[in-house]
């Protein structure tokens, strides 16, 4: 069992919380798990990656060789694309295809969906309006993201539901609830889709 | 015993809390800023009265840290390595005095400068200092070499530095504590009641102390247990792997494979013997370690004995922060690269927030600046940095911390009139307040933008020592009341604001100008926290 994804955003977007459900998953399950993250200066609306490890074999690097990723998981389209010399043969793009435009270069929006489509195993799913659809709000595009990720993560599905109300919990059953809704909402997307 | 993820700086403030330390000093700095944060947000430590507050600069916090020293307790000053150049005056002298109570020294080093201006290797200044370092690989060494360290220092009656890289700072994983957690010591003056007193006669005495004590830091050197020596086989290449460069080593043998031996090493100055050993046993020696070939310098010698290898020869790349890519490739493996990123992606650089009001000070000073040509700006290290980008392209200098308000004195006395500086309000206090002083003897025809958004921001809108003082300080110091003005930074203002800049700008001495609007996010987390207290007050 082993895992390795790139996770990526834009400073802001709130990835570290994918990432957060996600490690602590792998830990109540006894998994290894290291995962580097980007603090500072680009989290001023800068491009920010997190590497995220699970496996149940110890972990040395926290970070991902170069064709090492088995996912790379982008809330944002273009940023998928970034680390595409860290996807491992075979691996699979899961990107979120509303953009985060805060630079006056951003490609062109039409390209940009043929150029990610052209990728061999993909998955561009509309993350914020799934999360509209299913809880009323784009708050949840995160763990719609997750749930359209989950069919490539080697991990059981039950842990990650765990992780999220390990990690809202304290927030109150309605957001668990909500981000657990768009979980599954991203995942049977990805089913239906990949 | 129950695992926590924690990230590096995390592992580090829990192992330092559970070892029983009185006092964390430091000013934020990416990437060491969570460690005090994280104390912060203890239980524990709030329970035991851990000083956690923050400290003007990195100067303040070490000298602190070395008074609860004196007083016997534990104590961590904490800061990146760029801090630990404001603090070298006290840091170079502590290791004279050397500690009573336990003191670690955590330097935070940034490879790559993801967030600094340069990547200096601290390794360099305990060095220079002469006393102990600590380079854990991983999470849950940072937390157990924590203890260790506080337990080295009063062992050797010296400060210990901890270093460590922005990826082990910033990466998390599961850690493990230890099963008993450590009391405070009792307040406890060291029985040599001179010996951080150091005028000339005992500082001599204590420097003969500092030279013998490398006797001892050799021998805990040699009997670490995290210098580990693994034998290999193969003895056409020995390995040298240096805090978290083991594990890019390593995940080039997944299976924990590696033919050659290899030394790990986590403590300095160096184990003479093992590294001796690896050295006479292997046809080359390949140093791996994260920032500046330190070890390698050393084996290698100033007579370059070739058959030492890595990031001074060209097998490493001499600058940047080492990956398991760059080490693989080291030792002969194919990098095997997914595909490359399309032509399409497009940089994204980090920009200053919507509605931050920097960017109204930085339009109006641009439209001023302009009626008297470029190349004027004097700036500093914060969230207003980002003004060297576009759109904005103010700013002409940014060097250090507080480095504004005097290079733009320089720049007066060399002619160049008007100059202006334009810093932070924590950067003010950090290390602004004492060049001002020199500009307000002068009388130097500068004006100072201090574009006070109320938190440090940058890091994550930590407490301002600037808070609600800074008109009083710049009064305090001498600015000419007359030239001192505060107003609400608002995008409706901007002609006033212009007119304020200009009339200074003509003015032949030193003004103080301060736009004043908390930080957008600072302020978001502010009516979070408002809001959840006012729900929690309603409840009770």
């Amino acid at each position: 069992m082993k895992t390795d994804m790139v996770i990526a955003g834009v400073g802001g977007q709130g990835i570290l919380s994918i990432a957060a459900a996600l490690g602590s998953a792998a830990l109540d399950n006894n998994l290894h798990m290291k995962q580097a993250e980007t603090h500072g200066m680009s989290q001023r609306g800068g491009d920010v990656q997190s590497f995220m490890r699970i496996s149940d074999k110890p972990i040395y690097s926290d970070l991902i060789p170069k064709g090492g990723a088995d996912i790379i998981l982008s809330v944002e389209p273009m940023e998928a694309l970034r680390y595409l010399p860290f996807l491992k043969k075979g691996g699979y793009v899961v990107a979120n295809s509303s953009p985060f435009i805060n630079i006056p270069n951003y490609p062109n929006e039409e390209e940009l969906v043929k150029t990610i489509e052209a990728l061999p195993n993909y998955v561009l799913i509309d993350a914020d309006e799934i999360a509209k659809e299913v809880t009323g709000s784009t708050r949840a595009f995160n763990f719609v993201m997750l749930g359209a990720a989950s069919p490539f993560i080697d991990v059981p599905f039950e842990y990650l539901e765990e992780g999220i109300r390990k990690i809202f919990g304290r927030k109150g059953e309605d957001v668990v609830k909500m981000n657990i809704d768009a979980l599954h909402a991203g995942r049977k997307f990805s089913q239906d889709n990949k | 015993m129950q695992k926590s993820l924690l990230l590096g700086v995390e592992a580090i403030a829990q192992g330092a809390i559970d070892a029983g330390m009185s006092g964390v000093y430091a000013y934020p700095g990416t990437p060491s800023t969570e460690i005090t944060e994280y104390i912060q947000h203890s239980k524990l430590a709030a329970e035991r009265k851990i000083h956690s507050e923050w400290s003007a600069n990195e100067k303040t916090a070490m000298e602190t840290a070395l008074g609860m020293s004196y007083a016997g307790k534990r104590s961590m000053v904490c800061m990146k390595h760029v801090g630990l150049n404001v603090a070298a005056d006290c840091f170079m002298n502590a290791a004279i005095t050397g500690s009573n109570g336990g003191m670690l020294v955590t330097i935070a080093d940034d490879p790559s400068m993801h967030s600094s201006q340069n990547e200096q290797d601290s390794r360099v200044y305990a060095k220079f200092a002469m006393i102990p370092i600590l380079e854990p690989s991983n999470q849950q060494e940072a937390y157990e070499m924590t203890r260790f360290g506080f337990e080295l220092s009063e062992a050797c009656g010296t400060p210990v530095m901890i270093r460590i890289t922005t990826r082990l700072a910033h990466s998390r994983a599961g850690v493990t504590p230890a099963s008993d957690i450590v009391a405070e010591n009792e307040l406890c003056l060291p029985e040599d009641k001179q010996r951080f007193v150091l005028l000339p006669s005992i500082a001599r005495k204590r420097y003969k102390v500092l030279l013998g004590n490398q006797a001892n830091f050799d021998a805990a050197s040699e009997d670490s247990p995290y210098n580990q020596y693994f034998e290999g086989k193969d003895k056409s290449l020995g390995i040298v792997a240096c805090g978290i460069a083991y594990n890019y080593l390593m995940e080039n043998y997944p299976n924990g494979d590696c033919p050659f031996p290899v030394l790990k090493l986590s403590q300095y100055p160096l184990p003479r013997t093992k590294v001796t050993k690896l050295v006479e046993e292997c046809d080359k020696v390949l140093v791996l370690e994260d920032g500046y070939p330190v070890v390698e310098e050393m084996l290698k010698g100033f007579l370059e004995n070739d058959k030492v290898i890595g990031r001074l020869d060209g097998t490493l790349s001499r600058d940047g922060e080492l990956n398991p890519d760059m080490v693989g490739a080291a030792l002969g493996f194919e990098v095997v690269e997914g595909m490359p990123v399309p032509e399409m992606v497009a940089a994204r650089p980090p920009a200053l927030c919507v509605g931050c009001h920097h960017h109204d000070v930085y339009k109006a000073l641009n439209e001023v600046i302009a009626e008297y040509g470029e190349g004027r700006v004097f700036s500093d290290i914060g969230c207003y940095t980002l003004g060297a980008l576009p759109p904005y392209r103010a700013i002409n200098a940014v060097v250090d911390m507080g480095a504004s308000i005097t290079m733009a004195k320089g720049a007066a006395d060399a002619g160049l009139i008007p100059s202006v500086a334009m810093i932070g309000d924590s950067t003010f206090t950090h290390s602004g307040m004492t060049g001002l002083l020199d500009a307000i003897n002068e009388n130097s025809p500068i004006t100072v933008i201090i574009s006070d958004n109320e938190s440090i921001s940058m890091t994550g809108g930590q407490k301002s020592s600037a808070k609600g003082k800074l008109e009083d300080i710049c009064a305090g110091l001498g600015v000419h009341p007359d030239h001192i003005h505060v107003y609400t930074s608002l995008p409706k203002k901007h002609d006033d604001v212009k007119d304020i800049i200009r009339k200074e700008l003509d003015y032949q001495g030193v003004s103080v100008i301060i736009p004043r609007r908390i930080c957008v996010q600072k302020n978001v987390r502010d009516q979070k926290i408002k809001k959840a207290l006012k729900k929690a007050a309603a409840k009770a």
